[in-house]
């Protein structure tokens, strides 16, 4: 144990090489023709395309939000190029057998079990490299279960009915300015349908990667639970340092029907720019599910990477006796900016939300905490519970919380509480003074305030988001 | 095994210690007295290695080694162990993941192999036995909602389990009732061996009741004044700190 947490904190961000291959990226630039061209390329249906361009009409008449407590320079959206995939997916390969090797090894470098046989604990995984999936593990045995589980470009062929039903019914095109731009260029991400009452058999988890340089990620994932069935799902998300920044707006919508329970965490750990400030991704993200009566959405995250991260995993509780949680972990260090949250919209009765937020800031990094709970006239007897807890390191960082709360029924009960604490010098001194090196101690105070969230993480993962804390905290004492 | 020589450390813009002397062998336990403001706590945090605590002058040679050219961290780890006046809590970090870390890096330190989990949980039990604190108090926050009393129980507890060879018990009586004193001494004094050496910092001669020290010095002014053997502290409990004063002037 001690030995690999020397080998983290000596580490720094970890994920930050290039995987040299050839790859096909389309000019920079942004119209109606590159949107054709993405279309074309994935040999898209005539509907999909026009839901493209339609969402890409309501974006040109929209603005860049600027309401976040967040500062960066406007990215220019004609200098990315909205497509990259790696010359060898071009033709499209049928297994992973037919997958370069080069590709696989970039996710076995990340630690990613990309061969089913290496699994032990039973993790389906979608891999998406840049702008195509390169591979799904255990299709065949979620085949079995009713499962799907395959890269969104092939559901809009495989799946058209519930694609269209579902797409864009959580989170409207003109939602905000980065959905409606993630509406008219996505370009892959997940899909997963789970039956009437099916448990699904194993964890799903898909992994993003950003390769190339100068391009954007705009994936899209869309998880349909059917009536009284159950999944959990994990995303992990790296990228290689660069010194240009780089976008990532992805959208994900979550529709739980009746009974059912949908678990959706994340590790992310986009490239966070160096000790200066330079670089890093731009994670401006539109996450959002709809729980129908009786059904439970769970939201998990560990923030940690990313240079500026804009973020509000939300559920909207419509069927009554619904709920929703969010567990939240957002570290930010050197000059990272997250402005990150939720929001809960109780419409039926009895509906339950839970939230805790644990935000972390050192050195001269910002950290805020924006959440809405808002009950409908409809929302008798709902209940919330927030918990907003702010831990500096540090006195060259910032920690800020924005709650908003709207009540429209005299019979739902909000409450809310926040804390803020430091890292104080006499915790590390003490933690010293019993040979516990300072950023040992640091990582150890900090998974300590942590634990409550790390708790809802599915055991392997926590123990992952434990180190990558760890290393995303390296350099911050002293 | 522990030599001061002429140390001179302010805190804060301060100065605190004057040109301090103080050599301790082997298997001794040493008394410090003094009035409040006399610097008694300033040396313990300066032989710690406590970040504030700036020495402006002299040496301190612990075991051949130049102590004050050594990181807090491997102080500790070469065997200095500091029971604090006013423990701090960490909230979330359970007492036994404290522990452990602290014993595991101490261990490694010394060469030593890891604890397995479960060896460690069946000492720290032995040991929270020891202290008269139950068992469930590892589990909780590291001093999260202690009692000053519990607090106290609980370093002494780390005292233990880190074994070290020169330990510094700072005002370790104050806030302490007659019981729970009584625990706390039955617990040094079981930690008395020829390789340990103990340095009591205290206000009152009640605790020396209890641990029987060698030597008792007093400091003044941030020197030591006088130094003696157990009967010292008493003439003091009789005479009050004035009777130094005037002594020394």
């Amino acid at each position: 144990m001690s030995e690999n947490i020397e080998q983290y904190l000596k580490s720094e961000y970890s994920a930050g090489w290039v995987t040299d291959i050839e790859s096909m990226t389309i000019p920079a630039g942004l119209n109606e023709d590159v949107i054709r061209l993405i279309s074309a390329k994935k040999f898209e249906p005539e509907w999909m395309l026009e839901w493209r361009l339609k969402a890409y009409r309501h974006w040109l008449e929209m603005k860049e939000p600027d309401w976040a407590h967040v500062v960066y320079p406007k990215p220019d959206f004609q200098a990315l190029s909205y497509y990259s995939t790696p010359k060898s997916m071009e033709d499209g390969p049928k297994s992973l057998d037919e997958v370069d090797p080069e590709l696989l090894r970039t996710y076995e470098k990340l630690g990613i079990p990309v061969y089913e046989q290496e699994v032990l604990a039973g993790v389906a995984v979608d891999m998406v490299f840049d702008s195509v999936s390169v591979g799904t593990t255990f299709r065949q045995k979620l085949k079995d279960a009713g499962v799907i589980f395959c890269p969104i470009s092939e559901a809009v062929h495989e799946y058209p009915e519930l694609v269209k039903k579902y797409l864009g019914s959580v989170v409207p095109q003109r939602d905000n300015f980065y959905a409606a731009l993630n509406s008219a260029v996505f370009s892959d991400g997940s899909f997963v349908y789970i039956p009437k009452g099916v448990r699904c058999p194993m964890e799903l988890s898909t992994y993003f990667r950003i390769n190339e340089a100068k391009t954007g990620q705009f994936e899209r994932t869309l998880i349909i639970a059917d009536e009284g069935s159950q999944v959990s799902y994990l995303e992990g998300c790296t990228a290689p340092m660069r010194d240009e920044n780089q976008l990532h707006a992805a959208v994900v919508e979550l529709i739980a029907l009746d009974d059912a329970d949908i678990k959706y965490s994340t590790v992310q750990n986009w490239y966070p720019g160096d000790e200066n400030g330079k670089g890093g991704i731009y994670n401006f993200v539109t996450k959002r599910g709809i729980a129908h009566t009786r059904s439970k959405i769970s939201w998990t995250q560990v923030e940690t990477g990313s240079a500026v991260t804009w973020k509000y995993p939300s559920c909207i509780l419509k069927g009554d006796d619904s709920i929703g949680e969010f567990y939240s972990v957002a570290l930010t260090s050197n000059y990272q900016q997250a402005d990150t949250g939720t929001k809960m919209i109780h419409l039926g009765k009895n509906t339950r939300s839970t939230i805790i937020a644990k935000g972390i800031s050192a050195k001269y990094s910002s950290n805020s905490y924006r959440g809405l709970v808002k009950m409908n006239p409809g929302a008798e007897g709902a209940r919330n519970y927030t918990q907003c807890d702010s831990l500096l390191i540090g006195d060259q960082c910032g920690a800020h919380t924005f709650p908003y709360i709207e009540s429209k029924n005299p019979t739902a009960v909000i409450e809310h509480e926040a804390t803020t604490s430091k890292v104080s010098d006499d915790q590390l001194f003490l933690c010293q003074q019993r040979g516990i090196d300072a950023e040992k101690a640091v990582s150890m105070i900090v998974n300590g305030f942590c634990k409550d969230v790390f708790r809802e993480l599915p055991m392997e993962f926590a123990v992952e988001a434990g180190k990558l804390l760890e290393v995303s905290l390296e350099g911050a004492v002293g | 095994m522990l030599k001061v020589n002429d140390l001179h450390a302010r805190v804060e813009n301060t100065a605190i210690l004057h040109g301090l002397n103080l050599e301790i062998k082997p298997g001794e336990v040493h008394a410090i007295m003094g009035p409040n403001g006399s610097g008694k706590s300033t040396l313990g945090n300066v032989l710690a290695g406590r970040p504030g605590y700036e020495v402006t002058g002299g040496t301190v040679t612990y075991n051949g080694q130049n102590l004050l050219e050594i990181e807090a961290e491997d102080r500790a780890r070469a065997g200095v162990f500091l029971a604090f006046q006013y423990p701090v809590e960490i909230p979330g970090v359970s007492n036994m993941e404290f522990l452990k870390a602290s014993v595991d890096s101490i261990r490694s330190a010394r060469g030593e192999e890891t604890m397995s989990s479960m060896d460690f949980i069946k000492l720290a039990r032995e040991k929270c036995k020891a202290v008269d604190l139950p068992q469930d108090f590892l589990k909780r926050g590291v001093n999260e909602g202690f009692s000053g009393g519990e607090k106290k129980r609980n370093e002494l507890l780390q005292m233990m389990l880190l074994e070290p060879r020169l330990c510094i018990l700072d005002e370790t009586d104050s806030g302490l009732d007659i019981d729970a004193l009584q625990v706390v001494a039955n617990g040094v004094n079981a930690l008395r061996s020829p390789e340990r050496t103990i340095i009591v910092v205290t206000h009152y001669q009640r605790l020396l009741d209890y641990i029987v020290p060698d030597y008792v010095h007093v400091l003044a002014k941030g020197r030591i004044v006088k130094s003696g053997g157990r009967e010292l502290a008493l003439e003091l409990e009789k005479h009050g700190y004035s009777w130094i004063d005037e002594e020394v002037a």
